[in-house]
């Protein structure tokens, strides 16, 4: 596996780091033994925001998952980023479509800026292609409540691509919630292996509907439209998959 | 550094423990000051012998902190007890005493007790790192101050998130001279929030998902009910605003009743609590709001309270059908129930989703009626009413950043006009496109001659004359700050010497509080006062949640428009937007705490100490 890591991340993890928070000097005399009057703690948690079945109309199914898990301060944190899938009966193991340790930094009230690394290959076989990217992403709540995550990654052949994903929650009652969701992706440059053409490579738009039994523990069913475009769609073409598709999904939104 | 030392318990811990269990079991599972016949005294009256067991009298009291199993509402529950009982028992002082009060702290972790609303000096205040090393387990720490004051308080853990565990009780100093109002007989109503989660859970439940315990959010039929009372126009620019703030106007409470189970005196609603009286008596309420988190409105139908003192503190009588009690808050109100009914205590939180509640009763097994709940209401425009645009961009207004400002045009305006904010006619609406806010930037100018207000006068941007959020003032009557007069002036009359102010911050997303942007781990050094200085202290609320912000050691009176008969309190509710002006005399020498009383936006950094010296 190739290692070379792009100097773009290196540099702006560093940038990042120059902020680091400034300890807090104590300017009242108290013997040095004393505890602190105030605390503070780390704090981490773990995010599925999907683990679903997905069920394609033209593709083969799928258990798919989309995970965040996070460690740190209010500014500060660690992340652990993954999606990815297992598709069913195609005799392989599953894939990382990405597996990514991030760095993050509250910039500003509702947005965390990251960096870090990742892998994008098979879970515990050599079924898939693999390759190792840096990443930078922005992760936060716009105006109007849209949630998005945005990530640029830069693979170690200099290979670019671009992802950006937004979802809603509309409140239905106190425990339904109806989510809009979409995602896009772009790259700069062709990667055959990984079937990704230059241009925008595909839009996939869906909607869940989460019934939240505990805030930990909400089951959910939903549907998605895909559609790949330019070369990317010719690649799969090629191969005599869909670039276009539709499906519902069985999931479960589980928070630790 | 403490005068007084640590020391070894005086009683073997085993004695401690066989105390305990046998209080335990005797006194069942409640604080026995909680005792329905109360306090049949007032003043030259004869102190109860039913009650005895249930105080712990001074001027010297040993107090045994214990985890324990004690069922809370009916079900299994460890919470921490004092002396047997959790909430604690009732510490009873005399003013002119010198207290010594022994805490042996028998937990497997650093404990404490803060005597709060408490004059004394700053080494026996009991906050762990500033006034004391805390107490360590097994050890027992000897408070000793002279009580030189009156009145209704209480005292709880300044450990960490103890007092979330029940580490609380009231506390009460008898007056040495005769006090400006009479009674027949006193209750003590101790308000508490108590959950079956850690307390660390909560904690981080409210850092991992914003909303965690909120299920009162607006949903789709909310926004179809305000399209059919105020218009479609209306409804949209009010929801388009919250929605481009990135906020929910239904946070009213962090903690809320899907967790909490509300208590009084350490009993649930099922419980039934019951204060005894006899038929024309008049009867004394010692209510304290000694919960975590939770804000309360109190009333009792049927009933006219005449609330007597706030904070401990003496005030003109004033005569209401609800009060609001903010967390830390104490407010000592008469009634005089002349029927042979059962009256209901109703305590309902201040974001409607749980209440707590007792009975004042002639006899044992009566319940009065339980008022109709109210629903929850939706913050306006006031939560963000009291500041200008220069204080939203310099104090960094959470969650308000530019393009959430430029939203605010006039157009954005107009639907808040029709959503009803009275008050705010269209002139100086349309002064917000050049940065006032409401018409606060033109009461500004009210000043005397050294460019401050006069000492008593009201800050513009305070809302002394309302209740806040979720209170109809049409209704009933309910007390507010303006209401508040001291009988007396108080012996400081001095104008301030300068002013202080500080913004109440936060972000909601992350669950960081802070004063002026900066959480305490973010601060270097304290807020100093000059020894036996005068000054004003403007509190500037830049959130949208209210705030019970607490100083230690020292009073501060508020300026609630009342010239001379300024009250004092140790507790200043601060409502969403406002600006809360107080007069404090820095005569207490050494370190002080100075926090918002919400027990988690302290523990996430809305702490700082002050320096007197």
């Amino acid at each position: 596996m190739n290692n070379r890591i792009p100097g773009l991340t290196i540099g702006a993890i560093l940038v990042m780091t120059t902020f680091s928070v400034a300890q807090a000097e104590d300017g009242y005399d108290v013997p040095a033994d004393w505890p602190a009057p105030m605390v503070e703690h780390n704090t981490g948690m773990v995010l599925f925001d999907r683990l679903e079945y997905s069920m394609p109309d033209k593709g083969e199914q799928a258990i798919v998952w989309d995970l965040q898990a996070w460690y740190g301060g209010d500014i500060n944190r660690v992340y652990l980023k993954s999606e990815g899938e297992n598709v069913q009966a195609d005799g392989e193991d599953a894939e990382f479509e990405s597996l990514e340790l991030r760095y993050s930094r509250l910039i500003a009230d509702f947005w965390e800026l990251q960096g870090g690394v990742g892998y994008q290959g098979g879970v515990f076989s050599d079924d898939h292609e693999e390759r190792t990217y840096g990443v930078m992403g922005l992760q936060g709540t716009m105006p109007w409540l849209i949630e998005v995550d945005g990530a640029l990654q830069v693979s170690d052949e200099g290979d670019i691509a671009l992802s950006l994903e937004g979802e809603y929650d509309l409140r239905v009652t106190q425990r339904l919630y109806l989510q809009p969701r979409t995602e896009i992706s772009v790259a700069g440059s062709e990667v055959e292996e990984f079937g990704v053409g230059k241009g925008l490579n595909s839009v996939k738009v869906g909607a869940r509907l989460r019934y939240e039994i505990t805030r930990r523990f909400a089951p959910y069913i939903g549907a998605w439209w895909e559609k790949q475009y330019g070369d990317t769609a010719d690649f799969s073409r090629a191969t005599g998959d869909a670039t276009e598709d539709t499906g519902v999904v069985a999931g479960v939104r589980l928070m630790f | 550094m403490a005068t007084s030392s640590i020391t070894p318990p005086s009683v073997s811990r085993r004695q401690l423990l066989k105390g305990g269990m046998a209080l335990g079991t005797a006194a069942a599972l409640a604080p026995a000051w909680a005792t329905a016949w109360g306090q049949s005294s007032g003043p030259g009256g004869e102190h109860g012998n039913i009650y005895a067991n249930g105080i712990e009298e001074g001027p010297e009291v040993s107090l045994a902190i214990r985890r324990e199993s004690i069922p809370i509402d009916g079900q299994p529950a460890r919470p921490i007890s004092i002396n047997g009982s959790s909430p604690g028992p009732l510490v009873r002082l005399r003013e002119g005493q010198d207290a010594v009060l022994r805490v042996t702290n028998l937990l497997d972790e650093p404990t404490s007790i803060h005597w709060h609303g408490l004059i004394l000096p700053a080494e026996m205040d009991g906050v762990p790192g500033l006034s004391f090393a805390g107490i360590a387990p097994g050890e027992t720490f000897t408070y000793r101050f002279p009580v030189r004051q009156n009145g209704t308080y209480w005292y709880h853990s300044h450990s960490g998130l103890q007092e979330q565990l029940g580490h609380a009780g009231p506390l009460i100093i008898d007056a040495a001279e005769p006090e400006p109002f009479s009674y027949d007989r006193e209750h003590v109503l101790l308000l508490t929030d108590w959950t079956f989660e850690s307390p660390m859970t909560v904690f981080r439940n409210l850092k991992i998902a914003e909303g965690y315990y909120n299920h009162q959010e607006r949903t789709v039929a909310d926004f179809f009910a305000d399209v059919r009372d105020k218009g479609f126009a209306a409804t949209a620019e009010m929801r388009s605003m919250w929605a481009r703030m990135r906020m929910s106007s239904r946070d009213i409470a962090d903690v809320t009743g899907s967790t909490y189970t509300y208590l009084i005196n350490g009993h649930s609603p099922g419980d039934n609590w019951t204060a005894l009286f006899k038929a024309g008596e008049k009867v004394r309420l010692r209510v304290i709001n000694g919960s975590a988190m939770s804000y309360f409105d109190v009333r009792i139908p049927g009933l006219t309270m005449t609330v007597v003192a706030a904070d401990g503190q003496p005030v003109q009588p004033v005569p209401v059908d609800e009060f609001r009690i903010g967390v830390a808050e104490t407010y000592d109100v008469l009634v005089t129930p002349d029927s042979d009914l059962a009256y209901t205590i109703f305590a309902e939180t201040m974001d409607r989703s749980g209440y707590a509640l007792a009975t004042l009763a002639p006899r044992q097994g009566m319940r009065g009626q339980i008022p109709e709940r109210r629903r929850i209401a939706d913050r306006g425009m006031e939560a963000m009413g009291a500041h200008d645009m220069d204080g939203m961009d310099h104090s960094g207004m959470d969650g308000m950043d530019h393009s959430g400002m430029d939203g605010m045009d006039h157009s954005g305006m107009d639907g808040m006009d029709h959503s009803g904010m009275d008050g705010m006619d269209h002139s100086s609406m349309s002064g917000m496109d050049h940065g006032a806010m409401g018409g606060m930037a033109a009461e500004r100018e009210v000043v005397n001659t050294n460019g401050m207000l006069a000492a008593g006068q009201a800050q513009p941007g305070s809302r002394y004359d309302q209740a806040g959020i979720g209170i109809d003032p049409g209704e009933r009557r309910v007390l507010v700050y303006r209401d508040l007069m001291a009988l007396t002036p108080w012996p400081d009359r001095r104008a301030p010497g300068r002013e202080l102010e500080l913004h109440l911050t936060g972000n909601m997303e992350r669950y960081m509080w802070s004063f002026d942007g900066r959480k305490f781990s973010e601060v270097t050094g304290p807020i100093h006062f000059a020894k036996d200085e005068r000054l004003r202290l403007i509190l500037i609320n830049d959130t949208m949640m209210e705030h019970p912000i607490h100083l230690h050691g020292m009073w501060m009176e508020l300026e609630n428009g009342h010239g001379e008969l300024i009250p004092r309190k140790h507790t200043l509710n601060v409502k969403p937007g406002e600006r809360v002006s107080a007069l404090i005399t820095a005569d207490a020498e050494g370190s002080w705490a100075f926090h918002c009383h919400l027990l988690y936006h302290m523990e996430a950094g809305m702490f700082r100490v002050v320096q007197v010296a």
